[in-house]
């Protein structure tokens, strides 16, 4: 395995979760989601009826990560944030570390707004990333990992 | 890399499927999505030319079952097959779990094997990946046309460790969950290790 897992705790995703609620009310957004930039969606708050939340999020990704290419052939190291403005919905996407926190909108917010208030939520995501990183940096090498208890059988299951 | 969420009881891993242009890639995932359960998978988005080639990447959500109550779901990729592509390539392999190479089983392609997986190389490099390393399976596609190289002698060249080797004819469904079992199962044995 090249890179530690991330491994988010139930205790740790509930302190997620509130995070994007608050943002997600601050931004008078649609859905306020957090992913990560292999395109993995970590958790996310608000309206997703009738979302692809999978989907989205690995477009997201690919999304940024081809923006991040572009910065580069033109001596930025990266854009930190991404805008895509639609006719009624829009999107704002703010790249934190190895994350992506991304913010819905429609008529209802400006991106002023949305830019201002997720500017403080960036803070709590990245320092809530951070713990994430450590916590699951200590897993991997803990014994008592409950990955290590997976038997060659369970994986069997899995193809039966 | 990798996501395990133990509020919702998942793990989410992310598997690319790499080789040359025209080699069969696509079909992998689509003949996945035609013949899995609906409940089992998410759309197949596939950001394409308008000749169907992939610009981009294609992507499927795929949820194998459950292991000790987690939910096991797969993200499979598919990465440009053709040369001037090189950039996209290199994102879609960024936190890559496993890798499937699938050559183009014709005589002619030969050469455009080779380089792909040299591409491959050098590109899980870049990122910070060595082949040896990582989940890895050789699927040798297109085995029903008439000009193949025998299969003994595709997998000579091909080979780069004990990669498990599968014959496959995509188009058909031939050899594709073989391909997909194969790699996955590396997956979570790599995460049992830790």
């Amino acid at each position: 395995m090249a890179e530690t897992p991330i491994v988010i705790h139930e205790h740790q995703f509930i302190k997620l979760k509130s995070v994007l609620a608050r943002t997600c009310v601050e931004c008078a957004a649609r859905v306020v989601m957090l992913v990560d930039r292999d395109g993995h969606p970590l958790a996310f708050h608000g309206d997703i009826a009738g979302m692809d939340t999978t989907s989205f999020s690995s477009l997201a990704a690919g999304n940024v990560a081809a923006t991040t290419s572009m910065a580069k052939l033109i001596g930025e190291n990266v854009f930190p944030a991404v805008v895509h403005e639609g006719e009624r919905e829009s999107i704002f996407i703010s790249v934190i570390g190895r994350s992506l926190l991304v913010v819905v909108f429609d008529e209802r917010s400006t991106l002023s707004l949305v830019k201002i208030r997720t500017k403080k939520a960036s803070f709590e995501v990245a320092a809530f990333l951070e713990e994430v990183a450590r916590d699951s940096e200590e897993q991997r090498h803990s014994e008592n990992s409950f990955f290590a208890e997976i038997t060659d059988d369970d994986i069997d299951s899995l193809f039966s | 890399m990798t996501f395990i969420n133990y509020a919702s009881r998942e793990i989410n891993c992310k598997i690319v499927y790499y080789g040359p242009g025209l080699c069969g890639k696509t079909t992998n995932l689509q003949h996945i999505y035609d013949s899995t359960a609906p409940q089992a998978k998410g759309k197949l988005i596939s950001l394409a030319t308008e000749t169907d080639r992939t610009l981009f990447f294609d992507f499927m959500p795929l949820e194998l079952g459950t292991v000790r109550g987690f939910k096991t779901r797969f993200h499979l990729y598919t990465v440009p097959g053709q040369v001037y592509y090189d950039a996209s390539r290199k994102l879609i392999l960024k936190g890559v779990d496993g890798v499937v190479f699938v050559a183009d089983s014709q005589e002619e392609r030969m050469d455009a094997n080779l380089e792909s997986l040299y591409n491959l190389e050098e590109n899980l490099q870049t990122q910070g990946y060595n082949l040896m390393d990582i989940p890895y399976v050789l699927q040798l596609n297109k085995r029903d046309l008439p000009n193949v190289v025998p299969t003994d002698e595709l997998a000579a060249e091909l080979l780069r460790k004990d990669e498990p080797v599968y014959e496959a004819t995509a188009s058909q469904g031939v050899g594709v969950f073989d391909t997909l079992k194969a790699v996955a199962k590396q997956v979570l044995t790599e995460l049992r290790k830790g």
